[in-house]
């Protein structure tokens, strides 16, 4: 296979990622953020302490994570059909991938969110604040930079499971891999394509370290947020 | 200002019960300084953290600028708006400073107003106006973790006094610090309260901000006040703990060839010469050992340790004039020594 025939095709698995992995963040993280907050408040002790509330949402998060990918793209067919008319192509996987990547989410944003200190809940309470105030004020704010170290880790998870997205005939870098690469034995096309992938990780990966790492160091002893440094520097 | 009582506290937990509040009757009046002293684990914390209802007591009421708030508590863990307006007009400040790291630290004052609903303008007005009250106000734009720990407990006060309280609760504010920005801070807060007129209710495990800026003080023992007072009526007290930990009277206890007495003053008493009187009386010459007076209403109240020569049966007499002009005194290393009257 020669380069002009393997651009259009990885140009055009480049948008599918791209499309497939945008969108079903942006669900994860709007379904994941309030799941995960609310772990916390109704947990034992929590501002909104109600057990059964807590064992039950942890319960479906426990059951959705531990579906297999693929497993929970078939079993959902219904669903996403109900949701966007089809059970083929790009929309239909965002579906499945949304419904994964809330959970794996919700979860990163329970550990972050249980990272804030208690005495910062208890200030904003001495000066009146109700529950939202200290999600808003409090909770949110002050894990913000774990939060998004949990947006780039549950990004690059999508973009790993996007690769069994072409199940469902939806493309995709990881799909292109699969059929072109693997199947038909395109060697060539397959290396190229994991070698994009590699990039794309990286460069998220990278992105996400560095947003998170200068909202941290923001009013540290440290000052402004680093230079970008190629290599990885202790933190 | 503050009044508690029959405060009771207990903690249950996996079927064990601690009680930490055994029935606190507090009064705190306007305008003072009121400093709360125990021990850790004395139930000082559970005490300060019922004021505002952070924490539940178990029974009691609390009565804050004559609003009783353990009516508005409701019933569940969640506070209802009239707890939390009512809250809002209790400053509290923290051994930990809790201010939160992602705001500057004139976003931190601004807080409390925010919640109050303040308008933007006014807010930053108010924000900077408290920065320069505690001496900050060239930090305004700094983040928390760029001070030092006395500059942020600065910021923790005047984000308390946001709101305009009437009423600062401060939990264990200084135990963090060293002493020298302990001394600042407690001057700081002597400051306020005799600027603002603001009523401060401390607890603390240092004896040393007790003495240095209480008006009055209580002494909590397992989950008990054991005595309580103002610090002139604590030093008049006979056999008061807290006034012999406030003012501790040096020297050695009563031998062969000295005895060491311990004269309370109170009342009409101390208003003779009567140390004088006794040496011209009994031609003996005495020591003072140490003293803590003080004058209220034009009398003297206090305590003193005096030294006189001889052994105790050499001294009968003297000591026996002493207790004539109405002093309590109390013969150190002596097995006369009389049990310490209950505390007040």
């Amino acid at each position: 296979m020669t380069w002009s025939e393997m651009q259009p095709l990885l140009e055009q698995a480049c948008w599918d990622t791209l499309y497939m992995v945008g969108w079903s963040t942006l669900i994860a993280v709007v379904g994941g953020l309030p799941l995960g907050i609310l772990l916390v408040l109704t947990d034992r002790g929590g501002l909104l302490q109600n057990l059964t509330a807590n064992k039950v949402i942890g319960q479906v998060v426990n059951i959705a994570r531990s579906l297999p990918f693929i497993i929970l793209m078939v079993a959902l067919m219904g669903f996403t059909r109900s949701i966007t008319g089809t059970t083929i192509g790009v929309e239909a996987a965002i579906v499945p991938l949304a419904v994964g990547a809330i959970p794996f989410f919700a979860r990163l944003v329970e550990t972050a969110v249980r990272e804030v200190d208690h005495g910062l809940v208890e200030a904003v309470q001495s000066m009146g604040g109700n529950t939202w105030t200290i999600v808003r004020r409090v909770l949110v704010p002050e894990s913000l930079p774990s939060l998004i170290s949990s947006t780039t880790t549950t990004i690059v998870a999508l973009i790993g499971y996007s690769a069994m997205a072409g199940t469902v005939g939806a493309g995709g870098l990881g799909d292109i891999a699969i059929r072109y690469g693997y199947q038909r034995f395109e060697t060539q096309l397959m290396w190229v394509t994991v070698a994009i992938l590699a990039v794309v990780i990286s460069v998220i990966q990278f992105a996400g370290d560095y947003a998170a790492r200068s909202l941290h160091r923001r009013g540290s002893h440290a000052g402004p947020a680093p230079k970008l440094r190629l290599l990885k520097a202790a933190s | 200002m503050i009044t508690t009582s029959g405060l009771t506290k207990v903690y249950r937990a996996r079927g064990r019960e601690v009680t930490a509040l055994d029935g606190v009757d507090l009064h705190v009046r306007e305008g003072e300084v009121y400093g709360v002293i125990g021990q850790s684990g004395a139930g000082k914390s559970s005490l300060i953290r019922c004021v505002n209802l952070l924490e539940r007591p178990t029974a009691g009421t609390v009565t804050v600028a004559g609003q009783d708030l353990t009516a508005l508590a409701g019933r569940g863990p969640r506070a209802g708006r009239e707890l939390r307006q009512a809250r809002s007009r209790i400053g509290m400040v923290f051994q930990h400073f809790n201010l939160l790291s992602s705001r500057t630290v004139q976003d931190n004052v601004e807080l409390p107003l925010e919640i109050l609903g303040t308008s933007g303008q006014e807010r930053s007005r108010k924000a900077l106006e408290l920065l320069d009250l505690v001496g900050l106000a060239d930090k305004a734009k700094s983040y928390p973790a760029q001070l030092s720990g006395g500059q942020k407990q600065r910021v923790g006060i005047a984000r308390a006094l946001a709101g305009d309280p009437k009423v600062l609760l401060s939990d264990e504010a200084t135990s963090a610090l060293d002493p020298e920005t302990t001394r600042s801070i407690l001057a700081l807060l002597r400051d306020l309260n005799r600027q603002l007129g603001l009523t401060v209710l401390l607890i603390t495990h240092e004896m040393d901000v007790v003495k240095s800026v209480c008006d009055s003080a209580a002494l909590m023992e397992n989950g008990r006040i054991v005595e309580s007072g103002t610090v002139s009526e604590l030093l008049a007290t006979p056999g008061s703990e807290l006034a012999s930990a406030l003012f501790p009277l040096g020297g050695e206890a009563s031998g062969e060839d000295r005895t060491v007495v311990d004269v309370t003053f109170q009342g009409e008493s101390a208003t003779q010469p009567v140390i004088s009187q006794l040496a011209r009386t009994y031609n003996i010459d005495i020591s003072i050992l140490g003293a803590a007076i003080d004058t209220v209403g034009g009398l003297q109240v206090g305590r003193m340790r005096i030294e006189l020569p001889g052994r105790y049966e050499d001294n009968v007499v003297p000591i026996g004039f002493l207790r004539e002009r109405g002093l309590r005194i109390d013969v150190l290393g002596h097995e006369t020594e009389p049990v310490k009257e209950g505390a007040k």
